[in-house]
């Protein structure tokens, strides 16, 4: 107790409290899950929600201090005003990356390929058909297009195909690219994702002269690898692990990363393929998706395919986990982008999980043939055959022209979630995006059925379970928090 | 703990320096109408010679009486910390003498007044309702005698922004005359709920200025209670929201007492989460003065009860990318993890050590006690 002048506690305490704007989710017999527009959740009783609702809470509660510290409800010691004031500063913040627009700018510079992946899902050419190269003037017309992109950070990233069979429209878009910038001053960066079988020392002079980063394929050990990723010779495996030495050499430790993509086979081996990432010194390993193009799009395969995935990620992720806890720290790429998402401030800008679709907005890919595409499996859906997601032609049409076509507005418009139906209510919204490309592959449809999409339950289920492993093991939690992405 | 605020012991001439300011200096051949700005600290007799010095400055009372000068004066010698550019007021009595500036001080911090717009449990310095405006002329009259190369002035209160636009005016003396000194200034940031405060503050463009914003609490009532006004955390808030729409740096100060020592990491937590665009996070140590002293039952707790907290709340906003530092706590019970983070901040002229502490490796890197320390936690020991 305090004496005179000073007043005690009690002067100072709330009387009564009302609502802010939530979701929920029924997630058990017992239990509510409940969450906010700033991500932020709780878990609790079904009484509690019943006494949260009527405005029965006890003020001196624990959970009603928990509720108002995330803003799901706020009392006569606050006002209004200040609290919007601040959510929306807290909201704005954490969708900023929107408003920049474009960042990553995919240049399909050649379809040539000396690799023949059993998951390829572009209609790679042989290596002599050099009609499937981009030329100098198709490559003149996409700079000129990426500089019209607001984004003040542009990451220009090589593809193909095998990019490297056509080093030399490399070196011309890096060339002009920088000579632009010389006026822009962007934050400009370059990726080449290639398997490295034909990476040779003037490639990596290059590379190192301009700063270019090297993004290569690993899909585990030899026996994964090769087996994915067919190259006459059957020496896929070798040439990517003898290449990232080489990359390492000349440029550096950390210029060269490596990305995997899971099949039926990779499915079977978490523990391999990450240990395969940890002996060629890597930190990070990005366990990803299976994905539903080009084979088993529709129908129950895709869904027996996912539950396989599914258990597969979270027995790797579970061995990372142990790893870390062990002192050996490497990262798992998809859960620290949903971490982030959860419990970060910023945006990560993974395309595959933005709010309306990252479609054009976070990225955009210029093919070989001045044709543009909204997104790189929508380049892939159109060698199947589907045009949808080509915005038009560079050669011939306006940035306007391109990004303000009615076509892909209207898939935009589609990828909404506060206007998706079951999207709109969902309590995991905050942390989930639109695949409009996904959807219309699997139901021909942009927004999709939500009930039977395989996109909704693989992020719920992650959502679910990476919020349990956070809350249920503080090791655990420090481990996560060590792969958040930095503001 | 050094004496800033003394009396005279004996002068020649009252009237000649009554209200007047002295830059001191050791030099004894300053010449002509500049000389007469300055007070000469005289340590020995072959310094008797006449020029035109302000004042002389005598520690020594033999000295003092030796001397044949006019315009001299005897100080204490708890006053030989005085040196070289120096800055001393003496007061309209001629009796009593200020130090207003110390060039060797770790910071030098002006008082803007004692008004205050809250009424914190655990104020150091309690507010005083009278009219203390002087307090600010003073420092404008200050400012120019400051030494160009001064890396940091700091201003407090009472709530400095309660002089408002006349507050305003000395910060921009202050980047006219100072333009290579940081600038930091303790406010509660009440009155930023003001978004033309803000604005005209963060339109000054004083290149690194940061505003110290003392939150005691993520609830809104706990933090209004503690600072013992209501509305407080949410004036406070808009603040703190509206300088950082004006780009103007804010620093989140955080006292640890009884009275929130168990919601540190909830705090942490909710600064992370809805501030990460501050500049820096400060933990600080209880300091036994003012209001603290009176309500010491009340509040104080031994810091070695909320180290494990402490130490998880650090580390979480280190990892968020947010600039923690621990102030006002002894060496001995930071844990190893959290040394990136500690600072000696116990201004030199109140910190103190105890016995023990004389047996310890690292006493040069600790910050020590405050001279008002009135508890020790059971904790300490010589590391």
């Amino acid at each position: 107790m305090y004496n005179k002048p000073f007043k005690n506690i009690d002067s100072f305490k709330p009387s009564k409290y009302e609502l802010l704007p939530f979701d929920l989710e029924i997630i058990s017999e017992t239990n509510v899950h409940i969450s906010n527009m700033l991500g932020e959740y709780l878990t609790l009783s079904k009484e509690h929600i019943s006494e949260l609702i009527e405005q029965k809470l006890e003020i001196d509660s624990r959970l009603y201090k928990e509720l108002k510290r995330k803003f799901f409800i706020f009392d006569d010691t606050d006002e209004i005003n200040t609290v919007i004031d601040l959510l929306s500063t807290r909201f704005r913040t954490k969708n900023q990356l929107i408003s920049n627009f474009t960042g990553l700018h995919i240049f399909v510079v050649s379809l040539r390929c000396e690799h023949s992946c059993s998951y390829c899902q572009v209609s790679r050419q042989n290596v002599e058909s050099v009609d499937f190269d981009m030329t100098e003037e198709i490559a003149l017309k996409a700079i000129d297009l990426m500089f019209k992109s607001p984004s003040p950070s542009l990451k220009v990233e090589f593809q193909g195909g095998e990019p490297l069979l056509n080093f030399k429209t490399i070196q011309f878009v890096v060339n002009k690219a920088k000579e632009r910038n010389a006026i822009e001053k962007r934050d400009i960066a370059f990726v080449i994702a290639t398997n490295l079988a034909l990476v040779d020392d003037a490639i990596l002079e290059f590379c190192k002269e301009h700063g270019v980063l090297i993004s290569t394929s690993l899909d585990g050990p030899s026996f994964i690898h090769n087996k994915n990723r067919y190259r006459p010779g059957n020496d896929s495996h070798m040439k990517a692990v003898e290449g990232i030495k080489k990359v390492r050499s000349v440029l550096g430790y950390d210029r060269v990363g490596a990305l995997m993509t899971t099949t039926a086979l990779s499915l079977k081996h978490p523990k391999e393929i990450i240990n395969e990432y940890l002996a060629n010194g890597f930190n990070s390993i990005f366990l990803r998706p299976i994905s539903p193009y080009g084979f088993a799009v529709k129908g129950t395969k895709a869904n027996q395919d996912l539950d396989e995935w599914l258990e597969f990620y979270f027995k790797g992720l579970e061995y990372i986990i142990e790893l870390n806890k062990n002192g050996i720290k490497i990262r798992e790429d998809y859960a620290s982008i949903i971490l982030s998402k959860i419990y970060g401030s910023r945006e990560s800008g993974y395309v595959d999980l933005q709010n309306p679709a990252g479609l054009g907005i976070s990225a955009v890919v210029y093919n070989y043939d001045a044709k543009l595409y909204a997104s790189d499996e929508g380049r892939m859906l159109k060698e199947m055959g589907v045009e949808v997601f080509c915005l038009g032609d560079i050669r011939n049409q306006t940035y306007e022209e391109l990004f303000a076509n009615e076509n892909f507005l209207e898939i935009l418009e589609r990828s909404v979630l506060e206007s998706s139906p079951e999207c709109y209510q969902c309590a995991y919204r905050q942390y989930c995006g639109s695949d409009p490309v996904y959807h219309f592959a699997t139901q021909g449809d942009f927004t999709g059925n939500k009930s039977r999409s395989g996109f909704c339950k693989k992020n719920k289920t992650l959502f679910k379970k990476l919020i349990e492993l956070y809350e249920n093991d503080l090791e655990t939690r420090s481990i996560f928090q060590s792969w958040f992405k930095r503001d | 703990m050094l004496d800033l605020n003394f009396d005279i012991v004996s002068s020649s001439s009252k009237d000649t320096i009554k209200g007047k300011l002295f830059k001191l200096t050791c030099f004894k051949d300053l010449q002509g109408a500049i000389a007469l700005e300055y007070a000469l600290i005289v340590k020995e007799s072959s310094m008797h010679h006449q020029t035109q010095y302000g004042l002389y400055i005598y520690t020594d009372q033999k000295l003092y009486n030796e001397s044949p000068l006019e315009n001299k004066v005897l100080f204490p010698e708890t006053a030989t910390y005085l040196a070289e550019n120096d800055i001393i007021k003496i007061n309209s009595q001629a009796d009593r003498v200020r130090t207003l500036y110390r060039k060797k001080a770790n910071t030098n911090s002006f008082l803007v007044t004692e008004n205050c717009n809250s009424f914190c449990l655990m104020c150091s310095q309690p507010p005083k309702k009278k009219d203390d405006s002087f307090l600010l002329k003073e420092i404008i009259e200050l400012l120019p005698h400051i030494p160009k190369d001064c890396p940091e002035v700091g201003f407090t209160g009472g709530e400095p922004f309660l002089r408002g636009g006349a507050f305003i005016e000395v910060l921009r003396s202050v980047k006219q005359q100072l333009p290579h000194s940081s600038v930091h200034i303790l406010s509660n940031g009440r009155l930023f709920k003001d978004i033309n405060l803000a604005r005209d503050l963060g339109s000054l463009e004083i290149s690194d200025l940061m505003i110290g914003i003392p939150l005691y609490s993520d609830l809104s009532y706990v933090h209004d209670f503690i600072v013992q006004s209501q509305h407080a955390f949410t004036e406070t808030i808009k603040g703190i929201l509206n300088l950082k729409k004006m780009n103007v740096k804010v620093e989140i100060r955080f006292v640890i007492h009884k009275e929130n020592y168990q919601s540190i990491q909830n705090f942490a937590s909710f600064i992370s989460r809805n501030f990460p665009f501050v500049d820096h996070v400060a933990f600080m140590g209880l300091e036994n003065t003012g209001f603290a002293k009176h309500n010491h039952e009340q509040l104080w707790v031994d810091p070695i009860d909320y180290m494990g907290d402490l130490k998880e709340s650090v580390l979480h906003l280190t990892r968020k990318g947010i600039n923690v530092s621990i102030y006002n706590h002894q060496l001995c019970l930071i844990p190893f993890e959290l040394y990136p983070n500690y600072r000696k901040s116990i201004s030199d002229w109140k910190n103190e050590y105890f016995d023990e502490c004389g047996k310890c490796s690292k006493i040069e890197h600790c910050g020590g006690f405050f001279s008002s320390t009135m508890s020790k936690s059971r904790a300490l020991k010589a590391i």
